[in-house]
């Protein structure tokens, strides 16, 4: 067992490290919940791209530079602790992306990850439905056979990045005479522009447009758009679903990056005295460095040929509370200041706290519920018997 | 980098587990706590014979150490089957006389350690009592920067654990004085911290197993109480506690181990690393106690179940050897 970096994992931190240094952004790109902050972000992720560090774990072909799962971690370390911006193209990278490499054909991976990678055009998740949000199985947008395609109708909602995004991935329900939910579901690319496809931005609670609700009306889609076979979208999306609770979304390195600049206002700022506050640094750190050794643990067994599972619903439940706790601790220290939004004139010169602290809240809510995350680790991890369900 | 044990030390692991499992611990921990000692020194014994203590001395000494990482899997199993005595201090006073130079009382005491044949009780500086002297051998008791060692202790004290039994050291003659000692206390004191966390994932994880396996077969309105969803994030979450103090841990004893060199890919210090594993085991312990208690109800408030025994280790464990206020002070000293 060690911690040590290899010699070619060193010298790939070493090169992110200097690059962004050499290309971080002085002054922090404006929100990207906005179109002047999404419109900038895009250009961020071309500027990556153009260097190849926008998707550093794909292959070469594909604009990445097949980097290791240490090698990708080590990346995120250096990018959030450089303060390097949010990533616009994060939907898509990270829970898109790891469905066509395991279910896209070939020529689906051609089409879509060159323009991924580059932000050229950038991807929305659109899984959500008024009446089904952790409960997939619960969709009603519908899916119908046409003439070389498929037409979508229907509702999503909360969907992210959806305001200004060009295009989006989602569930339809293709049969609906199937016997059971969970079945009859196809998983589809689908674009945004569509006249047949109208996008309401939804503001979230600082009223910038994080997410939006779409309207399908016979929206066309291709076959070669379709994921995996039709009706076996569930399967597919599952694969998804665990990317997005488990590794990919979440990497330590933003975690680590937000502790250590919690803990830098904490000497700069605290009262020595407040040993309170004190000790939610402390387990803000704590907590930070248990989710990356977490990481690598997990990240050991995937090099050791292992899979992940159902850890990463623990992985989930422990991040979205970590991020909370740190921006919470956050606003606590900043005192009047924590009051204020990021574009205030008095705002902290601290960094996003505030524009961090509200999507900190929303981490025990997407991605599946904190409550659902639960039920899995107590049934998957612990073999607790399942619910009576009606 | 490679974050997981090897082969080897998961056997080492496994065999413990069978070898304490076959042991009655708790009946041993029950004759502890009563001031009987004959069936722990027994257990310690067998622990010998596995090589426990010899990890925590060296070559030169009749030991194959020092080993914080194999220590610590041992720990977690010591912790797993409630072995009682002091057997961090034993331990950490090992790694404490080591560092202290190789003078008479380290030529005296680590082969008897590394053998099993030693009980030695180690009291930190501002650490009124001393663990389990009335059943050692010695105690080296550290205040300020001088060591004495002594057999005189005042009564035993009664304590939230029964299997901790708690005395004042009394007297003693000065072994060594000066800023070794310090140094070897402060080394010593981080072993201690980093197997009491060690030891708390044990007791963590053993409460989580029988907890679970209650909640399956304890049937309430007709259902398995295992199945209701209060029931299910109580024991997610002390799961969650558990799963993500472990890797402190290991981290903590590879710091530890490493301690000249680099403290690892964090950048904390092998003392900051080590509190917060400290920390975050301490806390996963007691709220897997806390869980257990509550899902088991008056069973779990009961003394006779071994689950008692348990359930009263985990708050001492947390705060012996620097409570989760000074751990987190440390952590935050870098």
């Amino acid at each position: 067992m060690d911690l040590d970096a290899s010699d070619a994992d060193a010298a790939f931190r070493a090169e992110a490290r200097a690059w962004l240094a050499a290309h971080v952004p002085a002054t922090p790109l404006p929100s990207l919940e906005t179109r002047e902050g999404f419109a900038a972000h895009r250009a961020w992720e071309a500027q990556l791209a153009a260097d190849r560090w926008s998707v550093v774990s794909w292959p070469a072909r594909y604009g990445g530079r097949d980097a290791t799962l240490f090698q990708w971690l080590a990346f995120e370390e250096e990018y959030y602790a450089a303060g390097a911006p949010g990533r616009v193209s994060q939907n898509g990278i990270n829970l898109l992306a790891p469905t066509l490499f395991e279910h896209g054909t070939p020529d689906q991976r051609a089409r879509v990850l060159g323009p991924m990678a580059t932000g050229e055009a950038i991807w929305a998740q659109a899984w959500s439905e008024p009446e089904a949000g952790s409960d997939l199985a619960a969709l009603r947008s519908t899916a119908v056979r046409t003439d070389g395609g498929w037409l979508l109708r229907g509702q999503k909602t909360w969907s992210s990045r959806a305001a200004f995004a060009d295009r989006a991935f989602g569930l339809f329900r293709s049969e609906p005479g199937a016997p059971r939910p969970h079945q009859g579901l196809t998983y589809l690319m689908f674009p945004l522009d569509a006249p047949e496809a109208t996008v309401r931005p939804i503001g979230r609670l600082d009223g910038k447009p994080a997410f939006a609700e779409l309207f399908l009306d016979d929206v066309f889609v291709p076959d070669e758009d379709v994921i995996g076979e039709p009706g076996q979208g569930w399967r597919v999306a599952m694969s998804t679903a665990g990317n997005e609770r488990g590794l990919t979304l979440r990497s330590p390195g933003r975690f680590t990056a937000a502790a250590d600049r919690l803990t830098a206002l904490w000497r700069e700022s605290a009262d020595p005295t407040d040993t309170a506050l004190r000790d939610r640094v402390a387990d803000a750190v704590i907590g930070a460095r248990a989710y990356q050794l977490f990481t690598y643990v997990n990240a050991s067994r995937i090099a050791a040929g292992g899979t992940l599972g159902a850890e990463s619903s623990l992985n989930k439940v422990f991040w979205s509370e970590l991020d909370l706790a740190l921006h919470e601790t956050a606003l606590d220290l900043l005192g009047p200041y924590g009051a204020l939004a990021d574009d205030a004139d008095d705002a902290p010169a601290h960094g996003s706290w505030a524009e961090g602290y509200t999507f900190s809240l929303a981490g025990p809510l997407y991605a599946g519920t904190n409550e659902i995350q639960r039920n899995i680790i107590a049934e998957r991890l612990l073999g607790l018997p399942k619910e009576a369900r009606a | 980098m490679r974050f997981l044990l090897t082969d080897e030390q998961r056997e080492f692991g496994r065999t413990l587990d069978s070898l304490l499992g076959a042991a009655d611990t708790p009946a041993a921990a029950r004759a502890w706590a009563a001031g009987e000692h004959k069936p722990g020194r027994g257990l310690w014994a067998r622990l010998a014979e596995t090589g426990v203590f010899a990890l925590a001395v060296p070559e030169e000494r009749g030991g194959m150490g020092p080993l914080p990482l194999e220590l610590v899997v041992a720990f977690v199993e010591l912790g797993r089957h409630v072995v009682p005595g002091p057997l961090v201090e034993t331990v950490a006073a090992a790694a404490f006389l080591h560092r202290l130079g190789d003078g008479a009382a380290a030529g005296d005491w680590l082969p008897r350690i590394a053998a099993g044949d030693a009980v030695v009780g180690l009291c930190a500086d501002g650490e009124p009592f001393a663990l389990d002297a009335d059943a050692a051998d010695t105690v080296l008791v550290v205040r300020g920067d001088t060591v004495c060692r002594t057999q005189a202790r005042g009564p035993v004290q009664p304590g939230l654990d029964p299997t901790r039994r708690l005395a004042r050291p009394l007297g003693g003659t000065v072994l060594a004085r000066g800023p070794a000692v310090t140094e070897a206390a402060r080394h010593a004191t981080d072993l201690a911290r980093l197997l009491t966390a060690a030891q708390a994932v044990g007791v963590g994880r053993a409460l989580l197993a029988r907890t679970v396996e209650y909640v399956c077969q304890r049937t309430q309105f007709g259902r398995p109480i295992g199945s209701f969803q209060a029931v299910k994030h109580r024991l997610a979450d002390a799961l969650m506690g558990v799963e993500f103090a472990e890797p402190l841990v290991h981290a903590g004893a590879l710091a530890l181990a490493n301690e000249a060199a680099s403290a690892g890919a964090g950048g904390l210090s092998a003392g900051a690393e080590v509190a917060a594993a400290k920390v975050a085991a301490g806390e996963a312990g007691y709220a897997a106690a806390r869980a257990a208690l509550q899902l088991h109800g008056a069973v779990g408030y009961t003394d006779e179940p071994d689950l008692s025994l348990w359930i009263r280790k985990a708050r001492p464990l947390r705060d012996a050897w620097g409570g989760p206020g000074a751990c987190r002070a440390r952590v935050l000293t870098g």
